[in-house]
C-alpha cells in the first residue's frame, strides 16, 4: 500500500516538495426505520424530540435492544468492502459528558468490530486507479444535537438522531492528494449507495468525514497527524486536506513542529483552527456495556446476506465494458449511481451498446443537468429513449431528426414511434420522391450545378437544400447517390 | 386471631380465595400498620389510595371466581423499580422529584397478576450499600433489637427497606434487587426470607441500574413459600432485556415441599473466614446437620477463588455504576443546579444529588476504568470473575446440587456503629454474598436461629444457574428445621 510517492501529487513548498499522506473515517448513517438500539423512527426532519423514545432518552432502567437490520447493514457494508467480517463482536462504552448525549457514554465497537479488514479500488480521473485498505467497520449510535440559536441564556437539546445507527468506516492512511480522498469518499459513497446501506446524502449528514492530514518528505517516516472533525461534503473535504496540508508544510519549513490535536475546518474563512489538543483529549474508559450480549451470528447468516447482495460498482463496469463494448469513461459516468446504469441497461438491453450510451450520458445526462433533474425524475424513460434508438438503428431516422424526436418526448411525451408516424417524421427513402425536389433545385439553381462540375465540394449545399425542401427526412445517402449522378460528380 | 397483615402471603391467599375476608380489609390492615410504623422510615412513599383502588378490583375478580394468582395481596415495592405515575427516588436526591411514565418490568408482572402496591421502600442511594444509611431520605430503622437494648440496628441494605417492611409485618412480601448480596444480607439481618435468581431470570427493563452485569431482582417475604409465589410472578423472559434468559418460569411454590431427599450440599471451606464469630459457624454446622437429617448427603468443597471475589467485585461494580450514573446530569430529568456553564452545571448537580458513597463508588469505577488502568483493574477483576464461574461449575460437576454458607459474617450492627469505620468493613458484610453475584448464580437467604443478642441469623443456599427450584426445597427443608423465625414485639407503633 506505500507505492513511491507519484512527483506530481506533491506539494510544492518553499524548500521542497511535500507528501500529503491522509486516511479518513467516515461516519455513514445506517440506512434503517428504525434506531440502533431502539424502536424510534429515524426519519429525518420532523419537530425537535418527535422521535425520541426513552431508551433514547436515557430515562432511568432504560436498556439498549440491538436492532437486527442495522447489523445487516453493517454485515452488507463489510461484504460491499470485501473486508473480514466478525462473527462475534463487542459493543462497547464511550464515556463522556455533554447535553446531546443523553446516556453518558456512546454505544460503540472498540476492541472487536462488526468488520475488519477490507478495500476499495478507486478510480482517479486521470484513469489510473488505487487500492485503499479499510482498517475496520463498526457500528455505533448518533448523538442529538445542540440547539444554541433557540434562547439568549440557554441551549436546548434535540434528541432525534440520538440512538440513529451509524457504520464509522476506518481506511488505512493510503491516500496521497486532496483528489484522492475526493475520488475515495466518492466511490465509497456509490458502493454505499448500491448496497442500499446509506443513503449518502451528505446535505442531511447522512455521511461525514473525520480526515486525519499529515505531511512528509517523500521517502521519510509519517509525520504527526492532525484530525479534521466533521467535514461534511466532498468539495470541503478536499479544500479542508489542502488548507491543513499547506498550514502544516508552512510551520514545519519555519522551523516549527506539528502537534497532535483536533481541528475544525471553517469553510468560509478557508481554514482548520485548533479544537483540542492531545493533552485535552478525553479519556473515554471504554468497556463494554454490560447490557449487551456480544453480538454473535454465523456464516450461514453471512452467506445468505451475500447471496441478497446487487452487483457492486466494479463488477458492474467491467461488465458493461466487456458486455456492451463501452469504454472505460463511459463506463465509470454510467455506474457512478445505481439507478444510472440500472437506467442504461434499460435502453440498452437488446440494442447496440455504444448507441445506447451515447444517448444517455450525451442527450439524456446533458440535458438532465441543465434542468436540474436526475435519473429518477426524468420526463423520458428508458423505454421511451429506447425507442428512439431502435428508430435510427433502423433507419426510420435520422440522427438529426432523432435530436427533434427526442425534444417532442421530452418535453410533451408519447411513444417515439407513434410520434414519427403522426408527425411525419418518416426518414424518406423513397427515391422517386428525393428525385423531384433534387430535380427542382438543379432546375432553379444552374449557376451553382455549373460550379459544381469544377468545384465538387458544392455538393454539400445541394444536399443541404435537398434536406431542407424534404423537411430533413431524406435519406441522406440516397441524397448523396442521387445528387452525385445528376451534377456528374464522381 | 393474627391480625391480617401478619399472615403469610400463602395464607392470605388462601384466605382471600375462601372468602374469609376482602382484599379490601387485607389492604387497610397493611395501611395501618404501614402508618403506625413510620418510626422504622421503611417507606419512602405509601400509596394508600391506589392500594384500596387495586384491592376494591381484586375484590371484584374474586367474586367473579377470576382471581389472578397474587390476587389482592398487598405488596412492598423498592424504590429503585420504576412505578408509572408514581415517584421513583433510587433513595437518592438526583432523583428526588422524578416520576416515570413507565412501570417496571418487575413490578408489571406483579401488578399483573393482580398484587396491590402499598408504596415505595427505602433502601441505600442507588442500592449501594448494606446497611440503608446511604439513602438520601434517612436511614431504615430495623424492627429488631438486642435483648434489653433500645439501640436502633440497621436492617441491612441495600433492600433495608423491604427486608424491615417484611419483618414489621408493613407488607406481605416486598420486590428487593441484589448485585453484591443486597437482598441475602438484609434477609438474613431481618430474619426474612430473600431469594437473588439466577442472572436472567427476572428482566432488570425500568429498574433503575446499579451495576448492569450483576443487578438482579428478588422478592423478600417471610417464608420460602412466599419468596416461591412471589418470584413466579416476578420473573419470565423479556425481549427488552436482551440479558433477560429466554426461559419459561418453572413451578416455584410446587418445589418447594420438593424435599431434599438425594440431594448432596456442598460446604466450601474458603467460607471459614478468619474473624468469623463461634455462633456463625455453629450455625452453619446446624444447617449442614439439618439437611442432613433431611436425607440431604453433605460434601465438603473448594472454591478456591472465594478470597478474590470481593476485591474483584469492588471493581467491576463501581466501573459499571460509574458508567450507569452518568445519565444523572440535570439535562433531562430529576435535580439541576444550574451553573454559569454546562461543565458547572454538572458538577453542581452532580454535587449536590448524589450522597458520599455514591461519589465514592462513581469515582473508584473512573478511575479503574481509565486508560492506563483499565488492564490493571477491570481486566484483570473481569478474569478473576471467570475464575470464581469455574469454581462453581467444578462443584456443580462434581454432582453437587446447591452450597451451604453463612449469610452474613455477623449479626446486625447499630445505626452509625460503622459510619467512621474505613469503608471496606462495610464492604464486608458482602463477603459471602458477592460470589453469587459475579457467578450470575442464584442464591437464597433463610433464617436459621438467632444469636446470643436475641438477633436473626441466615444461611445462604447457591444453586445451579436457573435452578432456583432446589434452592426452594433446600432453603424449606431449614425453614422446617428451624422454625419461623418469630417476629419481634412491636415496639415503633
Amino acid at each position: 500500500m506505500n507505492a513511491p510517492a507519484t512527483p506530481k501529487k506533491l506539494i510544492k513548498g518553499g524548500l521542497h516538495d511535500w507528501e500529503v499522506v491522509i486516511g479518513m473515517e467516515i461516519h455513514a448513517q445506517v440506512t434503517s426505520r428504525s434506531k440502533l438500539f431502539s424502536g424510534a423512527s429515524t426519519e429525518f426532519g420532523g419537530e425537535p424530540n418527535d422521535h425520541v423514545s426513552l431508551v433514547d432518552a436515557a430515562m432511568p432502567g432504560m436498556l439498549p435492544v440491538i436492532n437486527a437490520e442495522c447489523v445487516a447493514q453493517a454485515v452488507r457494508t463489510g461484504l460491499g468492502l470485501k473486508a473480514q467480517i466478525n462473527h462475534r463482536s463487542v459493543f462497547d462504552r464511550k464515556n463522556y459528558f455533554y447535553p446531546d448525549l443523553p446516556q453518558g457514554y456512546q454505544i460503540s465497537q472498540y476492541k472487536d468490530p462488526i468488520v475488519g479488514e477490507g478495500e476499495v479500488i478507486v478510480d482517479l480521473p486521470d484513469g489510473t486507479s488505487i487500492t485503499v485498505g479499510i482498517e475496520r467497520l463498526h457500528l455505533e449510535q448518533d448523538a442529538g444535537k445542540s440547539l444554541h440559536d433557540q434562547n439568549p441564556t440557554q441551549s436546548f437539546v434535540d434528541l432525534n438522531r440520538s440512538g440513529v445507527a451509524l457504520m464509522e468506516i476506518v481506511s488505512r492512511p493510503d491516500l496521497r492528494s486532496s483528489e484522492e480522498a475526493r475520488a475515495y469518499v466518492t466511490k465509497l459513497r456509490t458502493i454505499l449507495r448500491y448496497l442500499g446501506t446509506c443513503d449518502g446524502d451528505m446535505e442531511k449528514g447522512s455521511l461525514r468525514a473525520d480526515v486525519n492530514v499529515s505531511v512528509r518528505k517523500p521517502g521519510d517516516p509519517l509525520g504527526t497527524r492532525c484530525e479534521i472533525k466533521n467535514v461534511n461534503s466532498i468539495r470541503f473535504i478536499g479544500q479542508a486536506i489542502e488548507t491543513e496540508a499547506r498550514r502544516q508544510i508552512a510551520i514545519i519549513e519555519d522551523g516549527g513542529t506539528i502537534s497532535q490535536e483536533t481541528r475544525l475546518f471553517d469553510p468560509a474563512k478557508g481554514e482548520t483552527r485548533s479544537m483540542r489538543s492531545k493533552e485535552e483529549a478525553h479519556d473515554y474508559r471504554y468497556f463494554p456495556d454490560p447490557d449487551l450480549l456480544p453480538l454473535e451470528f454465523d456464516q450461514a447468516y453471512v452467506d445468505a446476506l451475500a447471496e441478497g447482495l446487487p452487483e457492486l460498482p466494479d463488477a458492474k463496469k467491467a461488465r458493461f465494458i466487456s458486455d456492451y463494448g463501452l469504454s472505460t469513461y463511459d463506463a465509470g459516468v454510467l455506474i457512478a449511481e445505481r439507478s444510472s446504469a440500472d437506467y442504461f441497461e434499460a435502453v440498452a438491453k437488446g440494442r447496440d451498446g455504444k448507441a445506447a450510451a451515447n444517448w444517455v450520458i450525451n442527450e439524456l445526462f446533458g440535458r438532465l443537468n441543465k434542468e436540474g433533474l436526475t435519473i429518477e425524475t426524468s420526463p423520458v424513460s428508458a423505454d421511451q429513449l429506447g425507442g428512439i434508438v431502435d428508430l435510427i438503428g433502423e433507419g426510420t431516422i435520422s440522427g438529426k431528426i432523432a435530436k427533434d424526436l427526442f425534444e417532442i418526448v421530452w418535453s410533451e411525451g408519447g411513444d417515439p414511434r407513434a410520434l414519427v408516424e403522426s408527425r411525419g417524421m418518416k426518414q424518406v427513402t423513397d427515391t422517386g420522391a428525393i428525385e423531384a425536389a433534387v430535380d427542382e433545385i438543379i432546375a432553379k439553381n444552374p449557376d451553382k450545378v455549373a460550379q459544381a462540375k469544377e468545384k465538387p465540394t458544392l455538393l454539400g449545399w445541394f444536399v443541404g437544400q435537398t434536406m431542407k425542401a424534404t423537411g430533413g427526412k431524406a435519406n441522406p445517402a440516397a441524397v448523396n447517390v442521387l445528387l452525385k449522378s445528376k451534377l456528374g460528380i464522381e | 386471631m393474627t391480625t391480617l397483615n401478619e399472615l403469610t402471603l400463602a395464607e392470605a391467599r388462601d384466605g382471600l380465595k375462601a372468602k374469609d375476608f376482602s382484599a379490601t380489609d387485607l389492604a387497610k390492615a397493611h395501611i395501618a400498620a404501614v402508618e403506625a410504623a413510620r418510626a422504622l422510615n421503611a417507606y419512602l412513599l405509601e400509596t394508600p389510595e391506589r392500594a384500596l383502588q387495586m384491592a376494591a378490583i381484586a375484590d371484584s375478580k374474586i367474586a367473579a371466581g377470576e382471581a389472578r394468582p397474587l390476587e389482592g395481596l398487598p405488596l412492598g415495592i423498592k424504590d429503585l423499580f420504576c412505578t408509572h405515575g408514581v415517584a421513583t427516588t433510587a433513595g437518592s436526591k438526583i432523583l428526588e422529584n422524578f416520576q416515570p411514565h413507565y412501570e417496571s418490568a418487575v413490578s408489571h408482572n406483579l401488578w399483573r397478576d393482580g398484587a396491590v402496591m402499598l408504596g415505595k421502600l427505602n433502601l441505600d442511594e442507588f442500592a449501594m450499600g448494606s446497611s440503608n444509611e446511604t439513602s438520601a431520605y434517612g436511614a431504615v430503622v430495623s424492627p429488631w433489637r438486642r435483648t434489653g437494648s433500645e439501640t436502633p440496628l440497621v436492617p441491612g441494605g441495600s433492600s433495608g427497606g423491604s427486608a424491615a417492611a417484611v419483618a414489621a409485618h408493613l407488607c406481605l412480601g416486598a420486590t428487593a434487587t441484589d448485585t453484591g448480596g443486597s437482598i441475602r444480607q438484609p434477609a438474613a439481618f431481618t430474619g426474612t426470607v430473600g431469594i437473588k435468581p439466577t442472572y436472567g431470570r427476572c428482566s432488570r427493563w425500568g429498574t433503575v441500574a446499579f451495576a448492569s452485569s450483576l443487578d438482579q431482582a428478588g422478592p423478600i417475604a417471610r417464608t420460602v413459600r412466599d419468596c416461591a409465589i412471589l418470584l413466579a410472578s416476578m420473573a419470565g423472559p423479556d425481549s427488552r432485556d436482551t440479558t433477560c434468559a429466554d426461559l419459561p418460569v418453572p413451578d416455584f411454590e410446587a418445589a418447594v415441599s420438593r424435599g431434599v431427599k438425594g440431594l448432596t450440599i456442598g460446604i466450601p471451606r474458603e467460607y471459614r473466614v478468619e474473624g468469623m464469630p463461634a455462633e456463625i459457624q455453629k450455625l452453619w454446622d446446624q444447617g449442614a446437620e439439618w439437611l442432613k437429617a433431611a436425607g440431604a448427603t453433605i460434601k465438603d468443597i473448594s472454591l478456591p477463588h472465594t478470597k478474590y471475589a470481593l476485591p474483584a467485585y469492588y471493581i467491576v461494580a463501581p466501573a459499571e455504576a460509574s458508567s450507569n450514573l452518568a445519565r444523572y446530569d440535570g439535562v433531562r430529568y430529576g435535580l439541576r443546579v444550574p451553573g454559569k456553564d454546562i461543565a458547572e452545571m454538572y458538577e453542581n448537580t452532580r454535587a449536590a444529588g448524589f450522597g458520599r458513597e455514591v461519589k465514592r463508588r462513581i469515582m473508584i469505577g473512573t478511575y479503574v476504568l481509565s486508560a492506563g488502568y483499565y488492564d490493571a483493574y477491570y481486566v484483570r477483576a473481569q478474569k478473576i470473575r471467570t475464575l470464581i464461574k469455574r469454581d462453581f461449575e467444578a462443584a456443580y460437576a462434581e454432582g453437587v446440587d446447591a452450597i451451604l454458607t453463612p449469610a452474613t459474617p455477623s449479626a446486625a450492627f447499630g445505626i452509625g456503629e460503622k459510619a467512621s469505620a474505613d469503608p471496606v468493613e462495610m464492604y464486608l458484610n458482602d463477603v459471602f454474598t458477592v460470589t453469587v453475584n459475579m457467578a450470575g448464580l442464584p442464591g437464597i437467604a433463610v433464617p436459621a436461629g438467632l444469636d446470643a443478642q436475641g438477633l436473626p441469623l441466615g444461611l445462604q443456599l447457591i444453586g445451579r444457574p436457573f435452578d432456583e427450584e432446589t434452592l426452594f426445597a433446600t432453603a424449606q427443608a431449614i425453614e422446617d428445621a428451624a422454625g419461623r423465625t418469630k417476629l419481634p414485639p412491636v415496639w415503633w407503633a
